[in-house]
C-alpha cells in the first residue's frame, strides 16, 4: 500500500484539487466583495454581527484542536492502533486551523490590519491570547508531525506529542472562552462552555479525521481493516454521546437560572429555525442517527455507516454552533428585565438574520481551504496510515 | 595615525556644524507672519496635558423628564458626529444614541430615555478588544481607536447595552474632528471633541427639556455629583457591577 495519495489517482487528485481550489477562490472572492463593499453586503448588522462565517471558523478551529486527538491517543497514551495515524492526524491539525483563521480573518471589518492584530495584543483578551495560542499550536504540531515522520528523531516525538496534546486543551479552552466569559449574554457566561467546546472538539475533529481517512484509503483502492474501523467508531460514538452530555449540562444549567428561562424557551421551543436546527439538525441529524449508526447492529451493516455518522456528526456541530452563535444574537439583551421595549435600533425584537452569497462562500470556501491544503501535502508526503494488522493481532494491541 | 590635513578638516567641519545649528535655531525663532513662528508651528503638534484621571466625566438623565416622542438628543449626536449616511437596511446603521420607550406589562408605566454607552469604570469592550483599540480614558471616557480597530466586533459581543455599532458601508462627507470608518466599530464618545474644549455633549445642550444632566462625579461641589449622591438613581444592569457613567432616575 502506498503511503502517499495514489499516484496511479492522478486524475481524481486533480479533480478533487480543482473543486477544492475553486471552492476556495469562491471563498476568497466572497471575502474580497464585502471587504470592498462592506458589511452592508452581508447578512449580519448591528444586533447579529458574528454570523455564518464565525460559525464555520469556529467549527474548523474547535476541530483542528480535536483531529489532533488521534494522533495523541497514540503518542502520549501509547495506543498502538493510533500510531500510524498520527502525521495524518496532525497534518489535518494544522490545515483546519489554518482554514479557520484563513475565515475569520477575511470576515474581519478590516482584514487589511492582520499585522495589527499581531503586533498590538491585550492580554486581558481572549481574542488576544489567540495571538500566542495558534502561532504556538501550528509551531508544535509541525515540529510533532516531523518528529512522528523523521525515524531518527521519533525519540522525541512523545514529549513534543504531549506539549501539543496540553497546548490543544488550553486553545480550546481559549475558544470556549471567547463565550464563556461574557458576561452580557444569557447564551453565554458558563463555565461549561470551556470544557463542552473540549469534548465538542474529539467528535468533530475524529469525525473529520475519518472522512479524510476513509478518502485517502478510497484513492488508494483500499479498505480499513474492519476491527480498526470497529474501534475507531466506537470512540466517535463514545465522543458523540459525551458531546449530548455536556450540551444537557449547558442547557439545564441555563434553564435552572431563573433569569434565563426565556433565552432557552427561544432556543428551544420557539424561536423559529433555532428549535428546528437544535432537535432537528444537532439532536436528531447529529447525536442520534450517528450513535444509531455505530451501534446498532442493523444500522452497522449498511455501507459506509461509520462515514455517514461522520458526516452526520459535522453536520450537527455545524446546526449547533448556527444556534449557540447565531441564536445567542438574535435573542435580544435584557437590559431591564420585566419591560417592554421598543427603539429605532430593535431593542427587544428577535433578530432575524439571513446569510447573504458572499457570506456562505466565505464559509464554505474554509472547508475548501482545509481540503485542498490537506490534499496537496498528501500527494506529496507519506500521510496515508498504514496498518499491520497481523502484528498488532499478535501482541494484542488491536483491542487494548 | 591621523594626518595634519584631517584634523583641519574635522575641526572646520565642527564650527560649521556648531554655527548652522545657532543659525537654525535663530530662523526658528525668526517670524514666519506676523504672530506665527516656526517653534509655534511645531509646538502646535505636541499632545495636550491629556485627560486627567482626578475627573470622571458622568451623565445623569431623568426620565421623567424625557418625552417619548422627542428625539431632540438623536438628532443633536447625528449632527455632531456626522452620522449622516443612509443605510438599505436599519438594522446596518449607526446609532450612537437611541430612545428606548419601556412599558411594564403588569402595571401598564411606561417610561421613554436615551440609551448610549454607559462609559463603564470596568468596560467588558475594553477588557476583550483583541488590539487594545477599544480603551478608557483617563477621565473615565470610553473610546475606539480607529487607528488599530480590526472590525472583530468581539467589543459588540461583550458590550451589555447594544451601544456599540459595527460602520457597515463606505462613508463620506465626515467631521475632520470625529473620523469613523468603514468596518470600524464606534460608540458615544460623550462628544470628547467637545468636552475638551469645555462644552458639553451635544445630546445634552440638545436636550429642550434639561432631562440630561452632565458632570464631574468625582467633584463632590458638581451638580452631577451631587445629586448622585442625594437621589436615587439606577445603574442599567447595575447586577454586573460595571460602576457606569451614566445613571437614571426614575426607572
Amino acid at each position: 500500500m502506498q503511503t502517499e495519495m495514489s499516484k496511479q489517482s492522478g486524475q481524481s487528485f486533480y479533480g478533487m484539487a480543482a473543486i477544492g481550489g475553486l471552492i476556495s477562490l469562491l471563498g476568497v472572492a466572497g471575502a474580497f466583495y464585502m471587504e470592498h463593499h462592506g458589511h452592508q453586503v452581508s447578512g449580519m448588522n448591528n444586533q447579529t454581527f458574528w454570523g455564518l462565517p464565525h460559525v464555520f471558523a469556529i467549527f474548523l478551529i474547535v476541530a483542528a484542536s480535536g483531529v489532533l486527538n488521534v494522533a495523541s491517543i497514540g503518542t502520549v497514551f501509547g495506543k498502538k492502533v493510533y500510531k500510524p495515524r498520527g502525521p495524518l492526524s496532525g497534518l489535518l491539525a494544522i490545515t483546519f486551523l489554518a482554514a479557520g483563521l484563513f475565515v475569520i480573518m477575511l470576515d474581519l471589518g478590516r482584514a487589511d490590519r492582520l499585522i495589527i492584530a499581531m503586533t498590538h495584543v491585550n492580554w486581558t483578551s481572549v481574542f488576544g491570547w489567540n495571538m500566542v495560542l495558534y502561532p504556538v499550536f501550528f509551531g508544535l504540531v509541525g515540529l510533532y508531525v516531523w518528529l512522528l515522520m523523521e525515524r531518527r528523531m521519533y525519540a522525541y516525538a512523545k514529549t513534543a506529542g504531549v506539549a501539543a496534546f496540553i497546548w490543544r486543551l488550553v486553545m480550546t479552552t481559549g475558544t470556549g472562552s471567547i463565550f464563556g466569559f461574557v458576561v452580557a449574554r444569557q447564551a453565554y457566561n458558563s463555565a461549561v462552555i470551556a470544557p463542552m467546546f473540549i469534548i465538542m472538539s474529539f467528535a468533530w475533529g475524529l469525525a473529520a479525521f475519518l472522512i479524510f481517512q476513509r478518502l485517502m484509503f478510497g484513492c488508494n483502492n483500499t479498505e480499513l481493516h474492519p476491527q480498526v474501523r470497529e474501534r475507531l467508531n466506537n470512540l466517535l460514538g463514545t465522543f458523540i454521546a459525551a458531546v449530548f452530555y455536556f450540551v444537557v449540562v449547558y442547557h439545564l444549567t441555563n434553564i435552572y437560572f431563573a433569569k434565563q428561562t426565556g433565552f432557552e424557551q427561544f432556543i428551544l421551543l420557539n424561536g423559529g429555525i433555532f428549535p428546528k436546527l437544535f432537535w432537528g439538525g444537532y439532536l436528531v441529524l447529529g447525536t442520534i442517527i450517528p450513535m444509531l449508526l455505530l451501534y446498532l447492529p442493523s444500522f452497522q451493516r449498511i455501507q459506509g455507516a461509520g462515514i455517514i455518522a461522520s458526516v452526520l456528526t459535522i453536520i450537527g456541530g455545524l446546526c449547533f454552533l448556527y444556534v449557540f452563535i447565531i441564536g445567542g444574537q438574535a435573542y435580544p439583551l435584557d437590559m431591564f428585565p420585566g419591560m417592554e421595549l421598543k427603539s429605532t435600533f430593535f431593542d427587544g425584537h428577535i433578530d432575524n438574520y439571513v446569510p447573504s452569497t458572499p457570506e456562505i462562500l466565505l464559509s464554505i470556501g474554509g472547508f475548501g481551504v482545509a481540503f485542498t491544503l490537506t490534499l496537496i501535502v498528501t500527494r506529496v508526503l507519506p500521510f496515508v496510515p498504514q496498518d499491520d494488522v497481523a502484528k498488532l493481532q499478535a501482541s494484542g494491541a488491536l483491542h487494548d | 595615525m591621523k594626518e595634519p590635513q584631517d584634523l583641519i578638516d574635522n575641526k572646520s567641519r565642527r564650527n560649521f556644524v556648531g554655527t548652522a545649528a545657532i543659525a537654525g535655531a535663530g530662523l526658528g525663532t525668526l517670524a514666519l507672519a506676523p504672530g506665527l513662528q516656526l517653534i509655534q508651528v511645531s509646538e502646535a503638534n505636541t499632545p495636550s496635558a491629556g485627560a486627567s484621571s482626578k475627573v470622571r466625566w458622568g451623565m445623569l438623565i431623568d426620565t421623567t423628564k424625557c418625552a417619548s416622542g422627542c428625539d431632540a438628543c438623536v438628532k443633536a449626536c447625528a449632527t455632531e458626529n456626522g452620522i449622516n449616511e443612509t443605510v438599505k437596511d436599519p438594522r446596518q446603521g449607526s446609532q450612537w444614541i437611541r430612545k428606548i420607550d419601556l412599558k411594564n406589562p403588569k402595571t401598564g408605566q411606561e417610561h421613554s430615555l436615551p440609551m448610549l454607552c454607559q462609559h463603564c469604570e470596568h468596560p467588558p469592550c475594553v477588557d476583550v478588544c483583541p488590539t487594545g483599540a477599544s480603551m478608557k480614558r483617563a477621565d473615565g471616557i470610553v473610546l475606539v481607536d480607529r487607528h488599530i480597530c480590526i472590525g472583530c466586533r468581539y467589543c459588540m459581543l461583550a458590550c451589555p447595552y447594544k451601544a456599540r455599532s459595527l460602520v457597515h458601508q463606505p462613508l463620506t462627507a465626515q467631521n475632520p474632528e470625529v473620523p469613523r470608518g468603514q468596518g470600524c466599530v464606534e460608540a458615544c464618545t460623550f462628544c470628547v471633541q467637545r468636552v475638551d474644549k469645555g462644552m458639553l455633549p451635544a445630546c445634552v445642550e440638545s436636550c429642550p427639556e434639561g432631562a440630561m444632566l452632565f458632570g464631574d462625579l468625582n467633584d463632590p461641589n458638581s451638580e452631577i455629583a451631587q445629586r448622585v449622591a442625594k437621589e436615587k438613581t439606577t445603574q442599567v444592569r447595575g447586577d454586573l457591577n460595571l460602576n457606569l457613567g451614566v445613571r437614571y432616575q426614575g426607572i
